[in-house]
């Protein structure tokens, strides 16, 4: 077999890998895009009604699907031979968004003790706090994959102004429900953690709660607008493991 | 029939560890699950019953113990210094524990984890299809002196038996496949890479095992970071700065640092167990190679049971064990093989 990452490469279509020794990535493009999210959602939805003998789990990144499998009773090339038959049925980029939808609107600190790199990252983009503030809860955002962390959402997109690079020195620690941006997008944590994000906006959103009927509270597709509160209100919000949040089904 | 271990005294890294919870991927939550998936097989094998049972994972250090109830217990693992009543038990064996006996067990001799299983495995807490704790998550947490282990009830089997295990507890030559963005590392790189001879640095833990570098960092021909996709336990994603990590158990999810290769499923209990200090080179294998070893890993975890064998004693340094009621259904392996 070809090296992993050159299995299959034509212009303008997605590229099929193996990861590791019992998974296989198809990517739908390098750099992020709406269509090839959206292409990844889609594709990935695709496999798991598929439900082929052998695969073993899904996942699907920004702009990529993740099939991990059993290679000693599936064999590659015939779930290469599956993957490309399935990529070729339809053109995957003009997908839609996956049903089921929901727009999240989120209470929100930004600034104060609570985010302190606010005006720092403000500054980075050229803008004043308050224009700032009023970009981050003026923007629908997408929930474009959930990873990293469980139940952790990666928020996109914002407006040109937000392409600020990571730090290089990490912050020690952020806390859980709190808002970081770079490189256009946020994100929102759901562990305590160090990152090299910068801490914008602190929610009381408890993203994972292993012990709830619902262990996940966003999935890839949901919408998320920001909605500016006062750290006193908020403090009251932690009582609530959706942190205050409206939730209308949009799709 | 089902008692408890009552913990007295417990190191800071002891967590109960079953084969992990699979599936939750896409939900951003990794596999977790013993960060030596052999020994919780070896274990498995020793008593006679499933591996999917959870046992108590030891990292560094074990703990001091003491049973409601007569129970069977085996240890397997990294080889850490046990003692029941103050009398050496071997390792990689099955013994019995009995009611109000004191186990204890301190740190290994080689390795970094150590497993403690019982009849009929942990109670644990079922969460998300699994009993596993996962502490970067946030799943369960480390035990703690004071704490009770419920166990399940014991449908009875073997003691006094052991098993002849693959060294996996002081480093050494590990295989991996390309990952995902191995091409992106110039050949001189990857040649240099396997050529190399790493050291387990000790900031380790169950999320990865961070490589000491004999040389300068490790750099791609492109940028140091990517479009964040998939991470497996067993990449190797090298840092901004160029060094080498090795993904473990709970490793996050996805991540933005290009991989150099990925482990087999089959060596990655090498590098968890590798202590601090140990030497690890890496070898790249074809996939059908690779394919082959863990065929072969698996056949070897299926017919384990089979390779118990009485463990031989030397009787001045077992414990007075007529002293103990011993619970119904137990036999001593010795025993066995007398009857045969």
């Amino acid at each position: 077999m070809t090296p992993p990452d050159r299995l299959v490469a034509a212009p303008d279509a997605p590229v099929i890998s193996t990861a590791g020794v019992d998974g296989m990535l198809i990517r739908f493009a390098d750099t992020l895009s709406e269509a090839a999210n959206r292409a990844a959602l889609a594709f990935r939805a695709a496999i798991d009604l598929a439900g082929w003998d052998g695969v073993e789990e899904t996942s699907s990144s920004l702009v990529s699907v993740y099939l991990r499998f059993d290679p000693i009773h599936l064999d590659h090339l015939t779930l290469l031979h599956q993957v490309t038959t399935l990529l070729g049925s339809r053109d995957w980029y003009a997908a839609e968004l996956p049903e089921g939808r929901r727009l999240w609107r989120i209470p929100a600190v930004f600034g104060t003790d609570l985010a302190p790199q606010l005006s720092e990252a403000a500054a980075q983009a050229g803008l004043s706090v308050d224009e700032a503030i009023a970009s981050l809860t003026s923007t629908r955002l997408r929930v474009q994959t959930i990873g990293f962390a469980p139940g952790q959402p990666y928020l996109g997109t914002l407006p040109d102004a937000w392409d600020i690079p990571r730090q290089s020195q990490l912050t020690a620690k952020v806390p859980e429900g709190a808002i970081a941006v770079a490189i256009r997008q946020l994100v929102l944590f759901s562990v305590s953690t160090p990152t090299g994000w910068q801490h914008v906006g602190q929610t009381a959103m408890r993203l994972f709660q292993p012990d709830a009927r619902e262990p996940f509270l966003l999935r890839a597709g949901d919408e998320v607008q920001f909605v500016t509160t006062t750290p006193e209100r908020l403090d009251a919000l932690h009582r609530d493991p959706k942190g205050g949040a409206q939730i209308t089904v949009i799709g | 029939m089902s008692g408890g271990l009552k913990v007295l005294k417990v190191g800071p890294g002891v967590t109960l560890q079953d084969r992990g919870r699979l599936g939750w991927l896409d939900a951003g939550l990794s596999r977790g699950g013993a960060a030596d998936l052999l020994a919780l097989s070896e274990g498995a094998a020793l008593l006679n019953q499933s591996d999917d049972l959870p046992a108590l994972e030891m990292a560094g250090m074990g703990g001091e113990f003491e049973a409601d109830a007569d129970m069977r217990i085996a240890l397997t693992g990294a080889p850490m210094r046990a003692t029941l009543e103050g009398v050496k038990l071997a390792w990689n064996a099955s013994h019995i524990l009995p009611a109000g006996a004191r186990l204890s067990i301190g740190g290994p001799e080689v390795g970094s984890y150590g497993y403690l299983h019982v009849g009929g495995g942990f109670t644990g807490r079922l969460r998300l299809g699994a009993r596993s704790v996962h502490l970067a998550a946030g799943i369960g947490a480390a035990v703690q002196a004071g704490d009770h282990l419920a166990t399940l009830s014991d449908r009875g089997g073997p003691i006094g038996m052991t098993l002849d295990v693959e060294d996996r507890f002081t480093g050494g030559t590990v295989r991996i496949v390309e990952s995902l963005q191995t091409h992106q590392f110039s050949k001189a790189e990857r040649d240099r890479f396997i050529a190399s001879t790493f050291h387990r640095d000790a900031r380790g833990n169950r999320m990865g095992a961070r490589l000491v570098l004999p040389g300068d960092g490790f750099g791609t021909k492109g940028a140091r970071t990517i479009l964040s996709e998939v991470i497996v336990p067993g990449d190797i994603q090298i840092t901004g700065d160029g060094t080498p990590f090795v993904l473990l158990c709970e490793c996050q999810t996805t991540g933005g640092y290009p991989r150099i290769g990925t482990v087999l499923p089959c060596d990655l209990p090498i590098v968890a167990q590798a202590p601090a200090k140990a030497p690890l080179r890496f070898h790249y294998v074809g996939l059908e190679d690779a394919i082959q070893a863990e065929r072969k890993a698996a056949t070897t975890r299926q017919s384990l049971v089979k390779t118990i064998k009485p463990l031989i004693r030397d009787p001045h340094s077992i414990p007075d064990l007529l002293s103990y009621q011993l619970i119904s259904g137990v036999t001593s392996g010795a025993d066995k093989s007398d009857e045969e």
